[in-house]
């Protein structure tokens, strides 16, 4: 999981997570290694995004300092990126300057 | 005090309470004053004099009582309150209260004193005299105990907590073992924390208050739509309003959770406080807190001295009254916004510092502050203030079990 200078691509914050936090930024094609195995990068993430550390299901709670952060809304594969197109709060949903824009327009305002 | 204690040298005001800043407050006590106000202020170009208000006309006891309780905020030397004459703001009752502290207090009313113009005069020379008295006056030793630090965090990212946040925590942990009152806050931005937070309860009744306090505020953001989580937060990786509670909540440290208090209350001995920061009753007047400077106010009037501020994103606001202290979570941020942050906690990141040396950094820039260095945004200049509408219930007894018998 670290660079040629020993220096994490990504942090595991609790040995219950099943995401990983990236620490450097990860770029496509990229070869990291996702507890153990091997991995090529498939998409570019940035500092403090998550990829998800195994294979996990639709609906999986997704932990982070080993406490839960939200439940996926669709299945993803280890090494994948986890964020707002595949993971929601279990408490009050998230809103982007994208979303409120949506929503304005659904309202025809 | 014991011999290891860093003594610190502060103002004594006439409640026993003692300031690490002498500052001179301008008040604008509706909108319509603000001009005014502001011109007073900007005439001395001195980092001491600062500009605060209340915007509305309509009346507010939440609003009243946070004026009376920042214009007397031990940090505060002397008061100008500037009213323009027909808004509902109290003018007399804030000035009795002012004056009851002991501090100078001068009210202008821009209605009877000639307009804009010549109230700006009369300001000007009001607050110049008000500088010299200041400048008379002798600080008196304080005790690491007497300080009261707030802790905040805006511009969250996925760094936050994972550095900045934590490193803070570590540095509240210190402080509370120095006998330090340190409080967090926000409790919108707690939700998902309330069971993990309960049990650090000093006592079962407290930590069932602290779960109902974030439940009234889940409801209290469900209602206006929208939860405590902007734009930028998820551009910085984190996706869920759990997710950034969670990184938030380790501002907190590990310590026990000693009390929980709403906007003006003064934690009455040393401990760790929650502040309660969302209304009581049913949602009205808006969102809790429109943006990090509501929350810094609300923190100055429960007495915090300084505020040490986390941000991923690279938030650049200090405060009015009382220095901000910026700790930066990103190393990336930290990279293009240097000018505007004391602290790097990004080198956890790139493996330059551990997070106890961080927190450690953190405590010797609390005390730098204190002894009065400036802080990165109170040299810039930085003095935003934000102040709304609100109602709350006061705390009930279970509220701060450990309140010392007077």
């Amino acid at each position: 999981m670290s660079d040629a200078s020993g220096r994490p691509h990504v942090l595991l914050l609790h040995p219950s997570d099943n995401v990983l936090i990236c620490v450097q930024s990860l770029a496509v094609g990229q070869h990291i290694d996702i507890e153990g195995e091997p991995y090529v990068v498939a998409q570019n993430v940035a500092v403090g995004h998550k990829i998800a550390r195994y294979d996990m299901p639709s609906g999986e709670k997704i932990r982070r300092y080993g406490a839960p952060v939200g439940s996926l809304s669709q299945p993803v594969k280890a090494g994948e990126w986890v964020h707002m197109h595949n993971l929601q709060s279990d408490y009050l949903a998230t809103h982007t300057r994208q979303s409120v824009a949506r929503q304005r327009s659904l309202k025809g305002e | 005090m014991s011999k290891s204690e860093p003594a610190l040298q502060g103002f004594l005001r006439s409640d026993g309470r003692k300031g690490i800043r002498n500052v001179v407050v301008v008040a604008y006590l509706v909108e319509c004053a603000h001009h005014v106000s502001r011109r007073i202020t900007s005439h001395f170009n001195d980092l001491d004099i600062h500009l605060i208000g209340f915007p509305g006309c309509y009346p507010n006891e939440y609003a009243s009582q946070m004026m009376q309780a920042v214009c007397t905020h031990p940090n505060v030397g002397a008061v100008l309150l500037v009213s323009l004459g027909c808004e509902s703001m109290d003018r007399d009752a804030l000035r009795e209260h002012v004056a009851a502290s002991g501090r100078p207090v001068e009210l202008l009313v821009i209605q009877e004193r000639g307009g804009t113009r010549a109230t700006i005069d009369q300001g000007t020379a009001l607050v110049d005299g008000m500088r010299q008295q200041l400048a008379q006056q002798q600080p008196v030793p304080m005790a690491l105990s007497e300080l009261i630090v707030g802790t905040i965090c805006g511009g969250s990212d996925g760094t936050s907590g994972i550095t900045a946040n934590p490193a803070v925590g570590r540095c509240f942990d210190r402080l509370v073992e120095q006998q330090v009152a340190c409080v967090f806050e926000e409790t919108g931005e707690l939700i998902g924390c309330e069971n993990i937070m309960a049990e650090r309860a000093v006592n079962a009744e407290l930590g069932e208050l602290i779960q109902q306090c974030v439940a009234k505020a889940e409801h209290y953001y469900r209602t206006m739509g929208f939860g405590s989580f902007a734009p930028g937060n998820a551009d910085g990786g984190l996706t869920t309003l759990e997710e950034k509670s969670m990184g938030a909540y380790s501002k907190s440290g590990s310590s026990p959770i000693t009390g929980l208090i709403k906007p003006g209350d003064i934690p009455p001995t040393g401990g760790l406080y929650l502040l309660d920061v969302v209304p009581d009753g049913e949602p009205r007047f808006g969102f809790p807190n429109i943006a990090d400077n509501a929350e810094i106010v609300e923190l100055i009037a429960c007495g915090c001295h300084l505020t040490l501020f986390t941000t991923g994103r690279g938030s650049v606001v200090g405060s009015a009254i009382s220095p901000v202290i910026k700790i930066c979570a990103n190393p990336e941020t930290y990279q293009r916004l240097a000018d505007d942050m004391d602290i790097n906690a990004g080198r956890i990141l790139t493996g330059e510092a551990s997070l106890d040396e961080l927190g450690d950094e953190i405590h010797r820039a609390v005390l730098a502050v204190a002894g009065g260095e400036r802080s990165v945004s109170e040299a810039l200049g930085h003095q935003e203030f934000i102040l709304t509408y609100k109602s709350f219930e006061p705390i009930g007894p279970g509220c701060l079990p450990l309140r010392p018998a007077f």
